[in-house]
């Protein structure tokens, strides 16, 4: 079938099936290859991206599920405010090792101070627990979130 | 003079390597020849019994552009280490020119010029990077600084003394004349290689010391780092496959039809042991996957369970083994003890499990065969493509990449293996990317191993004899054989002898045991992840035998050992060793000497009345000599740290049947972020020569957390993972 999907505000039409995971949509059939696959069943958070700006495991979910939905990937998510923030607090705390878990942690990060701009340690431990992390990047993800907030 | 080719260092690393499909022999003529710049190729001993004799060979490269621009040709691999920053600072620092300056290019395989003169073959593993960096990189900046300062002397017919290089220029200070490495390249690169060089004094580092930012950080941020997993060769099939669900099992039948009938699968690829679909996207293929439907000859491991190898281990330490170390006379000195103690430690499998999941990309063209992928040994791996290709080595072209996790995993070319029996069955570039499930069904697995303990004490409680009988896998004996000799290797026996104690009386034993159909591979901390836990649970066994603190135990048994002493002295105190805690909270200490750095933990944990073990601070103290940038070194311990709390809390990799049992993250649990303890570190300032510390803090670590257990609630755990059953409260 032929959908159509907004990915960081840029329609595109793609012939998948339904029940295709976006997040194979979205690195082997438009090649973008920031967003992560990890597990493919969401308990790792690496495939994670902004569905209408809320934090969402695009290995699950369908590409028939996003309808006129707006996709945001770790390719855009630096235009937003947000994200901008987060991804300058990852700089300046150096949070990143092997860096592969980092878009799906990203984009975690993001939607969370989104929506909450001044998240608390179990509100950060609530959004973030979904994203593992094997270099064990914890201690500076936190700081890294805490300082975008103060940003 | 600032490279106007890439925005940041190491973006070249974001873009596909296919525009570099030059041979390395032809890039470096051009190089040498045409480009106007200075390429140095480096003699360097291949190891120190070869820089006795007369065989040195070339290790490293270096080109300084006719724009001023540095390439560093990387031996050692990026997989979230910080290679990629500490080694150039290195060349950065003797080459006297900013950090940012120097770019960074993957180096093909090539076991001749990019040999780790630690290991001997081509590979980033054992902590070793830095170490066998430390001096090789120092004298390749020192001698590209001498040939550009020799130039610009020439230039301006002076004596090279009276010039000296400063922010990528030549500086002839009594004139004030300044020429940049760019405009010096050309004729530097015609001038004789110094036969001497001077390296710069530790006091005068700028760079050597400081908290460089990490060069690849920006396009792991952006999303735009390249990893194996994202290589898109025009035309690219992604495949996925499953291998026999039993070790050593051959495909009996596969029924293809309702997968050929997937909209976007390609071809059903057959192997003797394992079957992949071919497709458009990886949705595709799994959804393919799922509809074969397979007949196994499951093979002579059908039967095979966890607790039939560890029988046969438990039954190999009663049987003689090789002898690691040997000091005094443990046996006689045990008759004579006044207290003995006996204990027998396990250790499991574990699996790696990579966030970046087993891939590889490659292209079998009649004539030559292309290969994309992440790996920690370059060389190895296009051994193993051309064997299985039947290509002679140089039709085989590499492109290494970003790794997403190694811990030794990507020592190993098993996955190149795969990858090339399927594309020699598919028309154009495929790219096999493993599940989950596959990944750790068919990881190569850290060994399980069964220690037997015993010491005897003196009237004091102090220990006058140590024995230690344990069997287990070789990895070295497989991966590098010559290694392997006598019954011993250096990675299974590190940590268990030449412990930081000074023992009077000391006897280590190992049995080598393979275990049937079960691959073995490293893992971090290698040897040391087995042997650390059961040193220093056992020696904290001793100290609850001598009725003593187990910090001041520790301190009276390392005068010999004055930098083992300090490390573990300062962790003690900066954790608040002694100080009270609630009930059911502990401390527990470990310290360890392991790839050349010294190291202490202080655990704190708190267990749950049903037995829940939360960490909840973590204290180290590291001596690891000279320290090229200290934020790596914590970032280092703090990941570290994770990795072994995971072990240590939950890493088991259980066979029943033949099969693995554990499939994903759901049953091989990783430490999250609601778990993640908070973590001190503090660096020993030191003059010596660097140590390792990708691995060290997770051998550490793990009897620190089982030690401190052990103080909230009087249980010893001499079996891994710590199973929370044991520890419920009673009554």
């Amino acid at each position: 079938m032929v959908a159509t999907i907004k990915v960081n505000g840029v329609p595109q039409a793609v012939d998948v099936d339904d029940d295709t995971p976006l997040l194979w949509v979205l690195r082997d059939v438009l090649g973008m290859t920031g967003t992560k696959f990890g597990c493919g069943l969401a308990l790792c958070g690496a495939c994670t991206v902004h569905v209408d700006g809320v934090a969402t495991r695009s290995c699950i979910t369908p590409i028939d599920s996003i309808g006129d939905s707006e996709v945001t990937t770790i390719e855009a998510v630096g235009a937003t405010e947000a994200g901008a923030k987060i991804q300058t607090a990852w700089l300046d705390r150096e949070v990143v090792q092997c860096g592969y878990c980092q878009s799906g942690q990203i984009m975690s990060a993001s939607a969370l101070v989104a929506s909450n701009p001044h998240p608390t340690d179990d509100e950060i431990n609530e959004a973030m627990s979904g994203n593992i992390c094997r270099c064990g990047t914890y201690v500076r993800i936190r700081e890294a979130i805490k300082l975008a907030a103060a940003i | 003079m600032i490279s106007n080719h890439h925005e940041s260092p190491v973006s070249s690393l974001s873009k596909p390597p296919f525009a570099n499909a030059l041979s390395r022999r032809r890039f470096l003529q051009v190089a040498a020849t045409a480009s106007g710049g200075l390429v140095l190729s480096l003699s360097m001993p291949f190891t120190a019994e070869a820089a006795e004799g007369e065989s040195f060979q070339p290790n490293a490269f270096i080109t300084v552009g006719g724009d001023g621009r540095i390439v560093l040709t990387m031996p050692y691999v990026e997989m979230g280490q910080g290679t990629y920053t500490s080694i150039p600072m290195l060349i950065a620092e003797e080459l006297e020119v900013d950090l940012k300056r120097v770019d960074l290019e993957h180096a093909p395989p090539n076991e001749k010029f990019y040999v780790n003169p630690l290991l001997g073959v081509q590979a980033t593993g054992n902590s070793n990077a830095i170490r066998g960096a430390w001096e090789p990189m120092r004298n390749a900046g020192a001698v590209a600084r001498t040939m550009l300062v020799a130039a610009a002397a020439k230039r301006w017919a002076v004596d090279p003394a009276t010039c000296h290089a400063e922010s990528g220029e030549a500086v002839h200070a009594p004139t004030g004349r300044r020429l940049g490495y760019g405009e010096l390249a050309a004729e530097a690169a015609r001038m004789p290689v110094p036969t001497s060089i001077e390296l710069k004094r530790p006091q005068d580092f700028k760079l050597i010391g400081t908290p460089a930012k990490r060069l690849d950080t920006p396009a792991k941020v952006n999303g735009t780092a390249l990893y194996g997993i994202d290589a898109r060769p025009p035309g690219v099939k992604v495949a996925t496959l499953t291998q026999s669900p039993v070790f050593g099992g051959r495909v009996k039948s596969v029924d293809a039809a309702a997968a050929k009938a997937i909209n976007g699968v390609r071809q059903i690829v057959q192997l003797d042991d394992a079957v992949a679909v071919v497709a458009d996207h990886m949705g595709a293929a799994k959804k393919g996957l799922e509809a074969l439907v397979i007949e196994w000859d499951e093979g002579q491991h059908a039967k095979l369970d966890t607790a039939a190898i560890l029988g046969e281990l438990e039954q190999a330490t009663l049987n003689p083994g090789a002898v690691a170390q040997s000091i005094g006379d443990a046996d006689g000195a045990m008759a004579g003890a006044a207290i003995k103690v006996e204990a027998n430690y396990q250790v499991p499998f574990l699996a790696h499990a990579t966030m970046e999941p087993m891939n590889c990309t490659v292209h079998v063209r009649g004539d030559g065969c292309e290969i994309w992928v992440g790996n920690q040994a370059l060389a190895r791996v296009q051994a193993a493509a051309a064997e299985t290709a039947g290509l002679p080595l140089h039709k085989v072209v590499v492109h290494n990449h970003l790794i997403g996790g190694g811990f030794g995993r990507r020592l190993e070319a098993d996955g190149v293996v795969r990858a090339v029996e399927i594309a020699k069955q598919v028309d154009g570039p495929v790219k096999v990317v493993w599940t989950r499930e596959e990944d750790i069904q068919h990881d190569m697995y850290r060994p399980m191993f069964f220690d037997r303990l015993s010491a005897g004490l003196d009237a004091r409680g102090m220990p006058v004899a140590w024995k230690n009988h344990f069997a287990g896998s070789s990895i070295l004996a497989r991966w590098l054989p010559p290694a392997f000799s006598n019954g011993l290797d250096p990675d299974t026996t590190e940590g268990a002898i030449h412990l930081v104690y000074d023992l009077p009386n000391l006897h280590v034993e190992y049995v080598r045991v393979e275990p049937p159909g079960i691959p073995t591979a490293f893992w971090r901390s290698v040897g040391p992840s087995h042997n650390v836990f059961v040193t220093e649970s056992f020696m904290d066994e001793l100290a609850t035998a001598a009725k003593q603190d187990p910090v001041s135990y520790r301190l009276a048994l390392l005068d010999k050992t004055p930098r083992a002493k300090a490390v573990l002295a300062l962790a003690a105190e900066k954790a608040g060793w002694g100080q009270k805690l609630p009930s059911r909270a502990g401390r527990g200490i470990s310290i360890q000497n392991a790839f050349a750095s010294y190291m202490a933990h202080v655990a704190e944990v708190e267990v749950a009345d049903d037995g829940a073990v939360r960490v909840r601070r973590v204290v180290c103290a590291v001596d690891c000599g000279t320290v090229v940038n200290p934020d790596t070194v914590k970032a280092q311990v703090q990941s570290a740290v994770m990795f072994g709390i995971t072990a240590a809390l939950y890493g088991e990799i259980t066979l029943k049947d033949g099969r693995v049992e554990q499939t994903n993250f759901d049953t091989y649990q990783i430490l999250r972020m609601d778990e993640a303890p908070a973590v001190e570190v503090h660096i020993v300032q030191s003059t010596e020569a660097p140590g390792g510390m990708g691995e060290a803090g997770t051998s550490c670590i793990v009897p620190a957390v089982t030690n401190a257990i052990f103080a909230a609630t009087g249980k010893r755990l001499r079996k891994l993972p710590v199973d929370p059953a044991v520890l419920k409260r009673e009554g």
